[in-house]
Parts: structure tokens; sequence; C-alpha cells
């Protein structure tokens, strides 16, 4: 295997890897509010893709002006969806938030569909198409975009939770929610917080994805799946674990593509799923923790 | 037990029955599919509605057992009555191994694994195209006959099929009745306690997974029997939620719901033609608003509602 081809997989897992640690992120901060693994978090990586590529095509906005309109979009999705079918839920156990998550990813999905159809679209790339070479390895400016914009929300998203008076409530509540409530912070508005956050940053990661691999109303159950996956490798965890998480499933998994068989592609990255939740369910880098009763 | 057995029994002659009234309609072709969602419905609402685990990846089983059965009736030329038990014990066996390890987890990463698992056996059944004929899926599969009697028409297949899933909910009826039962739901409400008290949990777990997934490689193989022809695409992740909204549909926990959510999500469909497309966005809405308004499902929630609106005039039973 030659050096130049290996440093073009690992360059391209990269950029990928990229987006999986951003949905990741998404997923470990409702996690971390709520306790809910919300199984519709890949549907906003799509909205935001399929909305930016409505705001251009239907209502001929430039792709500055579109892309702020549909995180907002998403972001809103994500706050109707937190109000409408996980906040009214009378018995929360985990079951039913499962169920109910996934009622929302069908219903999201399925909404799409009726409204853009069933063909698959591509985004225009941020800024041309010129490919740039990299010690005889060859990438596109988008693999730039991706990994300055995911450096830039990673950045913001620690300032957020660690300078802002609301992103420390929500770190409160994330320790302990009881707690959190009796010194005055509104743990349900926090709850409402994290799902925008994290619809806002999966429309982003869907958004600089789409100029690469093309969008669909369907994208968002793989999507999502992987950057789930990114967020157990890094134990659930909203910061740098879950970053390392997800750049090596892009890493690993582009290896696989181009050495094994891009059919198997996905189920690499589901192998190492089980793998990490049989062996290490608390993540690489965790600690394991007994369970109270 | 005895009302258990009599409703059953009625249950029972009802099937049997109602070819009487369909016959030569194309509706017993639907009917043959209620029939085999029934049996997959019952098998997921062991684990999920008495057990109280929940899988995301029972497709995947219903998919090996329709394929193990499809391969090695078409291309070695094996007898199709040998190979359905074998399928089913291969099935049950994957199921048993990989059980230890799943059914470790709980709750949502329980969801997330089983998931995985169901995803990587469609990629597998994908990807192998030498064997599996990869998406374009797989002809010519032989119809059961014994005999020269071949099950070829929907009549011969609907008591095909309701032979079984009548079979299957007996056995569902009849275990959930027992000691295992009563340690299931003891599982159900708190594993601790349920092991304080002596169940061995965890194997119990694994074994109604493993029985759970022998009971749809069964349905699989039947489903490749009847419809002579197979592709991954029936086997997907889609599948697994269609499945998972059929026993919430009809109520955790209870057999007869199970069938009741079959039927409704295979006969909808058909009645919904003209608004194929908008299918999925009601498999969401309605999904969420079980879980919301009615988390005992159609079959507790429909005799409290009519409870509710009659006051509280003669007691309404429960399945």
């Amino acid at each position: 295997m030659p050096f130049d081809q290996l440093l073009q997989y690992a360059l391209s897992g990269l950029s990928t890897g990229a987006i999986y640690a951003l949905i990741g992120i998404g997923f470990s901060i409702i996690y971390n509010s709520t306790g809910i693994i919300n199984f519709a978090q890949g549907e906003f990586v799509m909205l935001g893709g399929m909305l930016t590529l409505f705001y251009i095509n239907l209502l001929k906005l430039p792709l500055w002006a579109a892309i702020p309109a549909s995180v907002l979009t998403a972001t809103a999705a994500g706050l109707l969806f937190e109000r409408l079918a996980i906040r009214p839920l009378r018995k929360p156990t985990p079951i039913n938030m499962v169920i109910i998550t996934i009622g929302g990813s069908i219903f999201i999905r399925g909404l799409s569909m009726l409204l853009w159809g069933k063909d698959t679209h591509s985004l225009p790339p941020f800024s041309g198409e010129e490919p740039i070479a990299i010690a005889g390895a060859t990438i596109l400016p988008q693999h730039l975009w991706i990994l300055g914009i995911t450096l830039v929300i990673i950045a913001a998203n620690k300032y957020f939770f660690y300078h802002t008076i609301s992103g420390i409530a929500m770190r409160a509540c994330s320790y302990n929610g009881r707690a959190a409530g009796l010194v005055g912070i509104d743990v349900r508005r926090m709850v409402l917080f994290s799902f925008m956050i994290s619809s806002a940053m999966g429309a982003m990661a869907g958004i600089i994805v789409a100029p690469l691999t093309m969008t669909s109303y369907d994208v968002g159950v793989m999507l999502g799946l992987k950057g789930f996956c990114a967020a157990i490798i890094g134990g659930m965890s909203s910061g740098a674990a879950t970053v390392v998480g997800g750049l090596v499933l892009g890493i690993l998994e582009s290896l696989g593509a181009g050495l094994i068989s891009s059919g198997y592609k996905d189920a690499i990255s589901f192998i190492i799923l089980l793998l990490i939740l049989f062996i290490r369910p608390q993540g690489l880098f965790g600690k394991a923790e007994s369970e109270r009763v | 037990m005895k009302k258990e057995l009599l409703k059953f029994l009625l249950f029972s002659v009802l099937m049997l029955l109602v070819p009487l009234a369909l016959h030569g309609s194309y509706l017993m072709n639907v009917l043959v599919f209620v029939g085999i969602h029934t049996m997959l419905a019952v098998a997921l609402n062991l684990l999920l509605g008495y057990a109280g685990q929940i899988s995301l990846g029972h497709a995947g089983f219903f998919g090996l057992g329709a394929y193990l059965s499809a391969i090695l009736t078409t291309t070695f030329g094996f007898n199709p009555w040998l190979v359905m038990p074998l399928a089913a014990v291969v099935v049950g066996l994957i199921a048993f191994l990989v059980g230890f390890p799943i059914l470790k987890l709980k709750g949502h990463y329980l969801a997330m694994a089983t998931l995985g698992l169901g995803v990587i056996i469609y990629i597998i059944i994908n990807e192998t195209v030498d064997y599996t004929g990869g998406p374009s899926g797989l002809s010519g599969i032989p119809n059961l006959a014994v005999g020269t009697f071949v099950f070829n028409s929907d009549i011969r297949n609907y008591y095909l099929i309701w032979t079984a899933a009548l079979a299957v909910i007996l056995l569902a009826v009849n275990l959930t009745n027992s000691r295992v039962g009563r340690a299931l739901r003891a599982i159900h409400d708190s594993e601790v306690a349920a092991r304080v008290m002596g169940v061995n949990a965890r194997l119990l777990k694994v074994q109604i997974f493993a029985l759970s997934a022998i009971v749809s490689a069964l349905a699989g193989s039947l489903y490749a029997h009847t419809m002579t022809f197979v592709s991954p695409a029936s086997f997907g992740f889609n599948f697994s939620v269609e499945l998972l909204t059929m026993v919430v549909i009809g109520g955790l926990g209870s057999i007869y719901g199970s069938f009741l959510g079959a039927a409704l999500l295979t006969l909808l469909p058909e009645f919904l033609r003209s608004a194929q497309d908008f299918d999925i966005i009601i498999y969401g809405g309605v999904l969420m608003l079980m879980v919301m308004f009615m988390p005992g499902g159609l079959v507790r929630g429909v005799p409290e509602l009519l409870k509710k609106m009659l006051g509280n005039r003669g007691g309404v039973g429960n399945a």
C-alpha cells in the first residue's frame, strides 16, 4: 500500500469523521441533559441539507443566506419536536423514549419525502471544485470547509458550555437535574435548549457534507447512526472524546472502504459500535461506573 | 388458564372460518401476510412486551430465515421441510450467542445494539451477491409441498401460514401464563428484584431473545416459500420499525394485541393504496400518538376509552 494512497484515505476519512463528530456531539448534548438517545437526530442532519436546497432552488436565496435560514428552520423543528413529542410524554421510560423518537424520525422523513420527493440532490460546493494537492494526495476545498466549520462549531460549543450562564446551567442539569432545579435553574427550558442546539448542529453538519455526498430525504438514518457510534466511542461526552471518536470512525471507515470493499463500509462502523458496546460501554476513554439500583 | 384456552379456540375457529367468507378474493393473499406478520409481532412482543427488552433488529432474523431457506432449497436443492427447522436452529443459535453480550445492555443502548445487528445482517445479505443475488434478490424458490399437494394458491397458503401462526400464538399464550412468563414480567418490572427472587435473569433474557429469533426465522422461511422470491429490501431497518409499530399499536404484552397490530398495519396500506406515500408519515405519527395517549395499545386503550365514554357501566375485560 503506497503512502500517498493511505494519506488519501485518511484525509477523506478525516472530513467524514468531522461530520460524525458533530452529529455525535448533538446526541451527547441531549443525552446528558435528559438521558434520552434521540433517534431522530439524523433527520435534523437531513433537514439541514434538504432545507438549504429548498431555499436555494425554490426561494432563490444565495448560498450564504440559505445556510443560516435552513439552520434556523431546523432549530425550530427541533424546538417543536421537543415541545410536541418529548415533553408531553407521561411515562418517559427508556423504551417509550426510543419508540417516540423513532416515531418522530419516521414522521420527519416521511414529511420531507412528501415535500421534496425521493430524488437525490447535490448542493453546490461552497467555493470551487479545484482539487488541492497535499503530499501526493488531493482534497477538495469542501473538505477544508468541513474541517474548518467543524472546528469553529466545537470551539463555540466549548465556549457556550463553559463561559455562558445558560451553558453552565445546562451542565448543571446534566450532573443532577433535581439539584439544578433546586438552585433555580429551569430544567425544562434547558432540555428545550439542548434539543435546539443539537438540531442546529446536526443541520449544520448536514449542510457542509451535502456538497460531497449528495442528499435526499433518507440520508438521515445512516448519518445519525454513525454519529451515535462516534458518541459511543467517546463515552457520550460532548467534548473532545466524541470528536476523537468521530475522527477515528471516519478514518477507519474510509480505510475499510478503500482496502476491503466499499459495500461493507457501513458494516464496519456497526461492528465497531457493537464491539464498543460489548467491551467498553463507557466509551474508549471513560471509567467504568457501577450501577446504582 | 381455561379462559385463555377458550379464547384461543374461539380465535382459531374464527381464523379458520375466514376463508369461507372471502374465498377467491385477493384479500386472501393479504391475509397470508397478516399471518406472517402476526408470527413476527408475537415473537417481538414476547421480548418487548413481556421481558421488556427492545429489539430493532428482528427484521434481520426474519431475513436470515428467509434467505437460508431460499439459498439451501434453490442453489443446493435441499428439501424445504428439512431446511426450515435447520434455518430456525441456526438463527436461534446465532441469537443465543450474540444474546449474551447484547442483552447485558439496557434501554437505549440495547436498542442501538440490536439495530446495529440488524443492519449488519442486512448488509451481509446485500453484499454476498454470489449466494443471495444481492439487491436484485433471489427467485424460483419452491413452494412447500406434501406429496403431490403443493401449497401454491392463496387459500392453501392461508391455511399453511395460519396453522403456523396459531401454533405460535398457542405457544406464546402458554409461555406467558407459565412460570417463565411470570419470571419474564418480573424482569420487566425490575430486573434486580427478579434476580433477588431467584430468577436467572441473564439466561432467561437470552433464551427469550433466541426463541423470538427462532420464531422470526420460521416466519422468514414460510415467507420465502409462499412468495417464492426474496430481496433484501423486505428485511431492512424499516421493517424492524414496522414490526415495532405493530406491537406498540396492538399493545405491549398482549398476544392478541400483536395480531391486531399486525392485521391493522398490513390491511391499512391495502385500503390506502391511493395514499401510498403517506404510509410512512402515518406510521411515524401513529407511533408517537400511541405512546403519548394510549401507552397500553389498542387492546387496553380502546376498552378504557369506551369505559370512560359510557361512564362506569359494565366492566370491560382486558385482553
